[in-house]
């Protein structure tokens, strides 16, 4: 029987589908013992340095809220980070907002600027916030799939094709999570374009873009054009191993983040104050570790997608991110049940590629943000698995 | 640099079947490599980091400032590799400041080490003094923590 307190719950927030990555979290969590390759967050622990300023603040006293938008001398270390490394030039006390995370900075985003019945387009596979995000915002999303022919990089045609009277924003992620695509600069061009054509506002979440392994990381907001309605988010958790910190920001025109303070003020506040003082030491000093634990994915990535390969999972070479996302359907099974079963028969975790939306149907997403032991491991009981439940054809 | 040499830098335990894999090359490739790497002395043991806390109870562990006479040809050289022939010297460092050689060294019992350094070392030819400082307690050992590891062991399994 259906719990009589349902009644209560919003219809736009019931209608809503569970995660199914929290679905595939709760049976991974009864096997401790797996080798997990499920995780969507850095191996690394932050950098001592940045967790002893946060110990320093501490000590300090520093317990209080901030300003809304968040400590100005973090906000002027963003501009300067921002400007350094994508070329972007924003005001500290008018364009920036300091943000729980990156995930908080999409929703207020969204939240302040769709009207009910507003149209988003988004690329899919993609992280499991977009699409819930969108509605909650009570707007419609409007998927477009990104294939694994392209590297999950964005077709600009395919953008316009779905494009619809109504669509008000374009939000795109590269590099991807789960993918690990991204998109080149002629590309984005076409799509700036096409924004500036439809009147769109762009919201780029950039947050992998530290972990590109090749070739130059674009953002769309410094194409021609495009700052003036493009909403930049970026965030501190993968590059600089910060998860758990929950700190990102967002950089845009005055009035959009002006809009968003409205919401951030009422809801957060500020981001934690212990939080933005370690933020303000990994932008300062932060960079060198950044290139470590990025050198150190360029040369797992290697491993584990020429692994898949070998094995038959035919797997794309992700130009940024900690994922690898191999297509599985050479074992005739869903994705799905692709990972049940290589979980309950081998104990190693990956997650379906349909956690990520539809269009990840056939596919898993296996972070490489792991040790070698580890990742030699998993890959080799992923093969034998593989040997029992179909007969891959080998590459 | 190598990238076998990177490899074992990284410092995981792997044998050559595993760093063949993950460096893509013919294992008997990775083999040469690691004799070169010996034969050359770029690579020069394979001793394992040990928790000084948790083995070897009883060794005494001590750092020594040598003060020692350079030589009109070969400076410091040719009395520095005389010292450190002796069993007892781990490591051996020509330093700048206020003395010439730091030592590492290690005996059974402080009684050994004690010995060492008043028969043995004091009385070379060329040694001015020595100043010895016993170790209490290890707190990081090349590069690892002793007394409080990182823990992250409360990291969900899986996320998004």
């Amino acid at each position: 029987m259906s719990d009589p307190s349902q009644r209560f719950v919003a219809d736009h927030v019931g209608g809503l589908p569970r995660s199914g990555i929290r679905d595939f979290f709760a049976i991974v969590s009864a096997m401790p013992q797996a080798i997990s390759l499920g995780i969507g967050e850095p191996d690394f622990v932050t950098p001592w340095h940045i967790r002893e300023a946060a110990i320093f603040a501490l000590e300090k006293g520093k317990t209080s809220y901030t300003d809304n938008l968040g400590l100005v001398r973090l906000r002027t270390e963003i501009t300067r980070y921002v400007e350094n490394n994508f070329g972007l030039s924003y005001h500290p006390e008018k364009e920036v907002l300091v943000a729980v995370g990156v995930s908080e900075a999409l929703d207020i985003a969204l939240r302040a600027v769709l009207n009910p019945g507003d149209k988003v387009l988004y690329h899919e596979p993609c992280y499991v916030s977009y699409m819930p995000s969108i509605r909650l915002a009570h707007a419609e999303p409007i998927a477009v799939s990104t294939s694994a022919e392209d590297a999950f990089g964005i077709d600009p045609d395919k953008v316009a094709a779905a494009w619809e009277p109504g669509c008000k924003v374009l939000l795109l992620n590269f590099p991807t999570n789960p993918t690990g695509g991204v998109t080149e600069r002629a590309k984005l061009e076409q799509l700036a374009r096409f924004a500036v054509e439809k009147d769109l506002l762009v919201i780029s979440d950039e947050i992998y873009s530290e972990l590109t392994f090749e070739g130059e990381h674009v953002s769309i907001a410094t194409l021609s054009g495009m700052q003036e309605r493009t909403i930049f988010l970026h965030g501190f958790s993968k590059a600089f191993a910060m998860t758990g910190f929950r700190i990102g920001y967002a950089c845009g025109p005055q009035s959009l983040i002006e809009a968003m303070m409205k919401i951030h003020q009422y809801s957060m506040l500020c981001a934690p104050i212990l939080s933005q003082e370690a933020a303000i030491e990994a932008l300062k000093n932060g960079t060198p570790a950044v290139e470590r634990m990025k050198e150190a994915y360029a040369r797992r990535r290697e491993l584990i997608v020429r692994r898949f390969n070998e094995m038959g999972l035919k797997c794309h070479l992700p130009r940024g991110s900690f994922y690898a996302f191999p297509s599985v359907e050479v074992s005739g099974m869903e994705s799905i049940d692709f990972c049940k079963g290589l979980l309950e028969q081998a104990e190693v975790a990956i997650v379906p590629g349909t956690a990520f939306g539809p269009g990840g149907a056939g596919f898993a997403r296996a972070s490489f943000s792991t040790s070698y032991e580890r990742i030699l491991e998993a890959t080799d009981r992923i093969e034998r698995y593989l040997e029992t439940v179909g007969s891959p054809v080998r590459v | 640099m190598s990238t076998v040499l990177q490899l074992l830098i990284e410092g995981e335990r792997l044998d050559t079947a595993q760093m063949a894999t993950i460096l893509d090359l013919p294992e008997a490739d990775v083999s040469a490599e690691l004799k070169r790497l010996q034969a050359e002395h770029v690579l020069l043991g394979w001793r394992p980091v040990l928790n000084p806390e948790r083995v070897q109870e009883d060794a005494v562990r001590a750092v020594i400032e040598v003060r020692i006479s350079p030589e009109r040809e070969g400076g410091f050289d040719r009395l520095a590799a005389r010292i450190g022939q002796f069993d007892a010297v781990e490591s051996c460092y020509l330093m700048s400041g206020s003395y010439d050689l730091l030592l590492f060294a290690k005996g059974n019992d402080l009684r050994e080490v004690a010995t060492f350094v008043s028969e043995r070392l004091a009385s070379v030819e060329g040694v001015l003094s020595t100043a010895t400082h016993f170790m209490l307690r290890a707190y990081k050992e090349q590069g690892h923590l002793l007394l409080s590891p990182t823990e992250s062991g409360e990291k969900p399994a899986v996320s998004p």
